[in-house]
């Protein structure tokens, strides 16, 4: 029986459906499958597709953001399988009209039947499956009302694995329920997600003098050491992490200014930051951004750049849509003709200094082919403003830049001289 | 094999229950993280009563290191057994006590090990576990003796999502995020707790909780432990469950625990500017 459940001729159906996990971003390890295979031996999933989804979803999912993401392949690689059931009516026919199959079946099951009749129950799974191949992304209700219905029982199913065992929920209706979606990290986030993806910046480093008295370690060493003292000294714990954010409150951030000011709130009082120091701009960055949102209060970036040293994090905020020329306009107004330096250098003039800057975007992935945002990009690091995008983001900030992007910024610079 | 069901003290969904069994059968640790209050905790407390296995709680804090989940050598009390000579110091494995993992692979029995709030530690702590927890025996450098799980035991994990984990451990085991209960789940949790409850009370205390955790823009939405306190507080306060409907709930300090979150409670269900 154990033995008659290793998984043959389910296998590509199996792999198929691990790599559609692997396609919804759903990381599956070979480790995993093998667990999920071993449990499937053990028949954990009691030969029912709702014990199949159950199973795999423990053992093959990690975080609970991806969740909705096992349920989307789920639902594709079994609704597959549902529809493809054609052939499988022509089986199931053949099991019906077999006497000898139906003895098999238990009590409850056979008064059923003889109440309704092969031909009816026959004529019932047809339309049952002609309603099926109707609609086009359900199906779910099948299969939802095949709990309660005495298809279920074939078990000719191909891979192994009876459809709706009566009672119970479907686990594609439960698939296409997706429960999880709002857990999804490609999603816009609330302050406390925001900031446990910023905490990931810091970096909690011993370092500098030895000047704090370890005493778990001094008593520990100074007994091993028959007791004659033994000081352990260590640097202090400290978090070196110190972050500038820009955020733009221009008129097209509008529609983000809710999210804007989650993230303020959450890098201010979640990223538990060494130093923390916010700043406003209008569209783009000139030589000045503003301690307030009203512009009242300018500050230049020769200062910005001054008090902040190179091992300051910098991140921008904002939607990066903004007409070519004022990319490469001299200033914020149009009238004041000052002989400033245009947007882009100035954009240039901080990745310059801040060799660890990323832009975060509001706007979907969708719109950063406009001509200003690809002139932006290449000077800093775009990202989503998503879970999923703030912790590419913090991943990134981690690293050094990329040297050809180095290059790209002093080009920029040299061609402004 | 015996599946873990519904108690009189703990109810468990039934892909909880699942992964539970899926857990002690390919013999991997059960990862659980939820909502606070959800009753990650409890299904340990419950999974051990039910199995009828003793439970060795190992709360983790900020400080604490892989190493005393196993073993510990208390140095300091053979260093005073040798200043003021008791006890027979030259044998070190007196001082060698064992940590909840190292107890319960001694055990003859089956235990349950809950190694509480994972994530509180520093971030290589399930790191430096794996692998004690795959090959289920470890060696004590200082006497050289190694211990090796007789029985292996079943362990559950508990996290609040505070730090992310590491994925070659989390690829070990398996995991279960406990969703925030429904309405009628709630009813039946409660049911547990408080088996005796009028159905006027329970509708009127479900409806506001509801209400309140609809709210927008609070820090820390009430929990199902808060709510079961809350319901406590109602019944000994003999509260006219018509009470719970408008506005100023009763004890509203047991379900909202932060000064803003309270503020922000009053001010969207003042009268007139309630929602809906």
């Amino acid at each position: 029986m154990q033995a008659a459940r290793a998984p043959t001729r389910s296998v590509p159906l199996f792999l198929d459906f691990f790599y559609k996990l692997r396609a919804h971003g759903v990381s599956v390890s070979a480790h995993n499958w093998l667990a999920l295979l071993d449990a499937l031996a053990q028949g954990l999933h009691e030969d029912s597709l709702d014990g199949f989804y159950a199973v795999a979803r423990c053992i093959l999912v990690d975080d609970e953001t991806d969740y909705d993401g096992f349920d989307l392949a789920f639902g594709e690689v079994f609704r597959g399988l549902v529809t493809n059931l054609e052939h499988l009516a022509a089986q199931l026919d053949e099991w019906l009209r077999d006497p000898k199959q139906l003895l098999e079946l238990d009590p409850a099951t056979q008064a059923l039947l003889q109440e309704l009749g092969i031909d009816e129950l026959r004529r019932q799974l047809l339309e049952r499956l002609e309603q099926q191949k109707g609609r086009h992304e359900g199906g779910n209700r099948w299969v939802g009302t095949g709990g309660t219905s005495p298809f279920g029982s074939g078990g000719v199913n191909p891979s192994g694995i009876r459809l709706g065992q009566g009672g119970g929920r479907s686990a594609l209706a439960v698939a296409d329920a997706r429960r999880f979606r709002e857990l999804r990290k490609d999603l816009v986030l609330d302050t406390r997600q925001m900031g446990m993806a910023l905490r990931r910046l810091r970096k909690l480093d011993r370092k500098g003098e030895l000047v704090e008295l370890d005493i778990d370690e001094t008593v520990d060493a100074t007994a091993r050491n028959c007791g004659d003292l033994e000081i352990v000294m260590r640097p202090p714990r400290k978090n070196d992490v110190r972050v500038l954010l820009l955020l733009d409150v221009g008129g097209s951030m509008d529609p983000h200014a809710e999210l804007s000011s989650r993230l303020f709130s959450a890098a201010a009082q979640h990223g538990g930051f060494k130093e923390f120091k916010h700043y406003y701009f209008h569209n783009c960055v000139y030589s000045k951004v503003y301690e307030d949102a009203l512009f009242s209060k300018p500050v230049a970036i020769e200062q910005l750049i001054r008090s902040a040293g190179p091992n300051w994090y910098l991140i921008f905020v904002g939607d990066a849509w903004m007409h070519p020329g004022e990319l490469m306009m001299t200033s914020s107004t149009f009238w004041s003709l000052d002989n400033a330096p245009s947007g882009l250098r100035c954009l240039a003039k901080l990745a310059d200094h801040f060799p660890r800057a990323a832009w975060l975007n509001p706007e979907s992935e969708r719109m950063w082919e406009a001509p200003t945002i690809n002139q932006i990009r290449r000077l800093v690091s775009m990202f989503p403003l998503t879970l999923a995008g703030l912790e590419a983001m913090v991943g990134h900030m981690r690293l050094p830049a990329s040297p050809a992007r180095r290059a790209h910024i002093s080009r920029v610079l040299r061609e402004g001289e | 094999m015996k599946r873990i069901a519904s108690s009189d003290r703990y109810i468990v969904s039934d892909e909880l229950a699942k992964a539970v069994d899926v857990a002690i059968a390919i013999g991997r640790p059960l990862l659980l993280k939820g909502e606070p209050g959800t009753g990650k905790t409890l299904l340990a407390v419950d999974l051990a009563k039910q199995l009828d296995a003793p439970l060795i709680r190992w709360q983790v804090k900020s400080t604490t290191k892989a190493v005393e989940g196993l073993y510990h050598y208390d140095t300091v009390k053979r260093l005073h057994d040798s200043r003021f000579g008791d006890g027979e110091v030259a044998d070190i494995a007196k001082y060698i006590e064992l940590g909840p993992l190292g107890r319960a692979f001694e055990a003859e029995q089956r235990m349950v090990v809950l190694i509480d709030e994972i994530d509180k530690a520093d971030l290589e702590f399930p790191n430096d576990l794996l692998h004690e927890i795959d090959a289920m025996s470890f060696t004590i450098p200082e006497t050289g003796r190694t211990v090796t799980a007789r029985q292996r035991p079943i362990v559950v994990i508990t996290s609040n999502n505070e730090k992310e984990l590491p994925d070659a451990f989390l690829r070990r085991c398996v995991f279960h995020w406990i969703a925030f209960p429904e309405r009628e789940m709630m009813a039946r949790i409660i049911a547990v707790h408080h088996p005796d409850i009028e159905d006027q009370l329970l509708a009127g205390a479900l409806e506001a909780f509801y209400r309140l955790r609809r709210i927008d823009g609070l820090r820390k939405p009430p929990s199902t432990s808060e709510l079961i306190d809350w319901i406590a507080a109602l019944r000994h306060g003999a509260i006219d469950p018509a009470k719970l409907l408008g506005a100023g709930l009763p004890f509203l300090g047991v379900l909202l625990k932060k000064e803003q979150d309270v503020a922000t409670a009053e001010r969207t269900s003042a009268p007139g500017r309630g929602r809906a």
